[in-house]
């Protein structure tokens, strides 16, 4: 299998470049009392994440729900050095917004292709957040490429 | 993005170092957003400056102060800035303790130091010490189509929907910034054309307890996310406490930040005028089956009987509904094996008081507390296991955040359960 990467566009909500491994959820994500910042791990009872860490991920996922607190929980993970790398996002809200300003992670919204039906958990990404292109290479042929 | 003139010269630093920081982040927020330019905030609610052991510890070689705090976590400054009075009408919502009773919550003695000096050095600013979530039943009403700056998802949903005045869920960082230059940008449900709603739920059961209406909200966010949805169907004239308790509910399981009730909320005279004259996008029927799905995802957390914990007041409490849990406390006694928390604001403990509520609660074994909730603060009476609780928003967070079984049902279910020390709620 050859190596596989594949080109998403998008409009930047805070720039840089970071890359990572992908975590992927289908689920809206709650801050407040949906996310313990001192491990960076998803708390909601009935979330598919639920005991999983985005930290030092490039979290993926469709986008904030919940208390209005969103933006301080993920503050906090910036503080604590738990916070995700880059975020990827598809519905823009206040909240994700200004946790996105505050985490200072870049970050990218209104992508040509839908991230959640391209992007798979473990699957390499790159966010290069100021020209608005995010590059995915799938797991397994990123396997294969660092074998 | 547009600026004024006047919002340049902020800026640029003319108008002090504090408003050119507030400036730099609500320019960065606003560009997150993609919004053109900025609106003028009369009204704004949130914490400013509120601040903890953790905050006090990391930014301690700051110099702890109010200003370190609002500067590097409010304002997101790397520089240290000397914070102003603010410029327009700004309120505190809730905190993490009790003032009267933290030492009940559980609280450590430099949490409660610390949080009376940052009290003492935000009411210093000129900004109003509510401490509630529920700002309009402490004296904070705005007018219909004022622009507001409102943190607290449940009286976001309610300033939109209820009164019709506009503002998104703002954060902790958005609001001081507002508090000190009176803007934010003009995004979101600050324009007429993002206030439509764009589900209908038709109403088919009959939807008029609170506990009702706190299911009702469940549900909604749970289909509806972050959209406006529009009701029409089975429904009496829902008061306050309904609509505090529905909007409380659909903005924990989804984002709803605003909706409409035909016939009954501001904006929605008729279905056509709350569509802004579009077909919707959906229609979901609330009927029997949604309603009893609705209850057991609330009561999934529940699986002892014993009840050791009762706590009431998600959104805080209203004078009223201290009255009726006073009705069915009056000359009872809490069971031994439980307590009985009651969560309101300052103000509105204050009229209690003198109405003699306070005392009735006193008297069955429970407490009337400020502030905050248990899901705020973490804090529940020690070895707790079981709580019983009457709002649906309380529900959905507290379990997880404190790792408790609990129970959903009406006000009556729960008191109840505080006097017999057992659960004994039943599906509607």
């Amino acid at each position: 299998m050859s190596t596989r990467t594949i080109t998403l566009r998008g409009r930047k909500v805070v720039g840089g470049v970071a890359e990572g491994e992908a975590l992927v959820t289908r689920e809206t994500i709650s801050g407040w009392g949906g996310v313990n910042p001192a491990q960076g791990t998803i708390i909601e009872t009935r979330h598919e994440l639920r005991g999983v860490s985005f930290k030092d991920k490039v979290l993926v996922f469709p986008g904030a729900k919940g208390s209005s607190g969103w933006s301080v929980v993920f503050h906090m993970t910036r503080l604590m050095g738990t916070a995700p790398k880059a975020m990827i996002f598809n519905e823009m809200t206040t909240k994700i917004a200004l946790g996105a300003v505050v985490m200072r992670v870049p970050s990218i919204t209104d992508l040509d292709q839908d991230p959640l039906a391209v992007i798979e958990s473990g699957d390499w990404v790159k966010v290069d957040a100021d020209r608005g292109v995010v590059e995915v290479r799938k797991a397994a042929a990123h396997r294969e490429a660092t074998a | 993005m547009k600026l004024t003139d006047y919002e340049r010269a902020m800026l640029e630093g003319r108008e002090g170092k504090a408003r050119q920081k507030a400036m730099e982040l609500l320019v960065r927020y606003a560009e997150a957003l993609g919004a053109q330019r900025f609106v003028d905030t009369t009204n704004v609610a949130g914490v400013p400056g509120s601040s903890s052991p953790y905050l006090q510890n990391y930014y301690k070689s700051a110099g702890k102060s109010y200003d370190a705090i609002f500067s590097h976590f409010d304002l997101d400054s790397d520089e240290l800035v000397e914070v102003p009075r603010v410029t327009v009408h700004s309120c505190h919502l809730q905190g993490g303790l009790d003032p009267d009773n933290w030492q009940r919550l559980g609280g450590k003695p430099d949490a409660f130091q610390i949080s009376q000096t940052s009290e003492h050095d935000a009411a210093a600013r000129g900004i109003r010490i509510l401490k509630t979530c529920t700002p309009y039943l402490a004296g904070n009403v705005p007018t219909r189509g004022e622009h507001c700056a409102w943190m607290e998802s449940s009286a976001v949903v309610y300033c939109n929907s209820v009164i019709g005045a506009r503002t998104n869920t703002e954060g902790r960082e958005s609001t001081s910034a507002a508090m000190l230059t009176g803007k934010i940008p003009d995004w979101g449900l600050h324009r007429d054309e993002n206030r439509y709603a764009t589900h209908r739920l038709d109403i088919e059961v009959e939807v008029t307890s609170v506990m009702d209406w706190g299911m009702l909200g469940y549900f909604v966010g749970d289909v509806v996310g972050e959209r406006i949805p529009v009701l029409l169907g089975r429904y009496g004239e829902p008061d306050l406490i309904r609509h505090k308790h529905f909007g409380a509910a659909a903005a924990s399981s989804g984002g709803v930040e605003m909706y409409h009730i035909v016939g009954v909320t501001p904006e929605a005279p008729d279905l056509q005028t709350a569509l802004g004259s579009k077909a919707a996008t959906h229609t979901i029927a609330y009927g029997r089956a949604e309603r009893r799905r609705t209850y057991e995802v609330l009561n999934a957390n529940g699986h002892s009987t014993d009840v050791d914990y009762v706590m009431l007041g998600c959104p805080h409490y209203s004078l009223d509904q201290i009255r009726d849990a006073c009705q069915l406390l009056e000359g009872r006694k809490v069971s031994a094996n439980c307590n009985l928390w009651i969560f309101t604001s300052r103000s509105v403990k204050g009229e209690a008081e003198k109405l003699g509520y306070t005392k009735i609660i006193r008297d069955a074994g429970g407490v009337l507390l400020t502030d905050t909730c248990s899901a705020i603060s973490q804090a529940v009476p020690p070895g707790t296991k079981v709580a019983a609780l009457d709002s649906a928003k309380q529900t959905h967070y507290l379990p997880a955040m404190v790792g408790i079984e609990a129970w959903f049902g009406s006000t009556r279910d729960c008191i109840d359960a505080a006097l017999s020390g057992r659960w004994k709620g039943e599906a509607p």
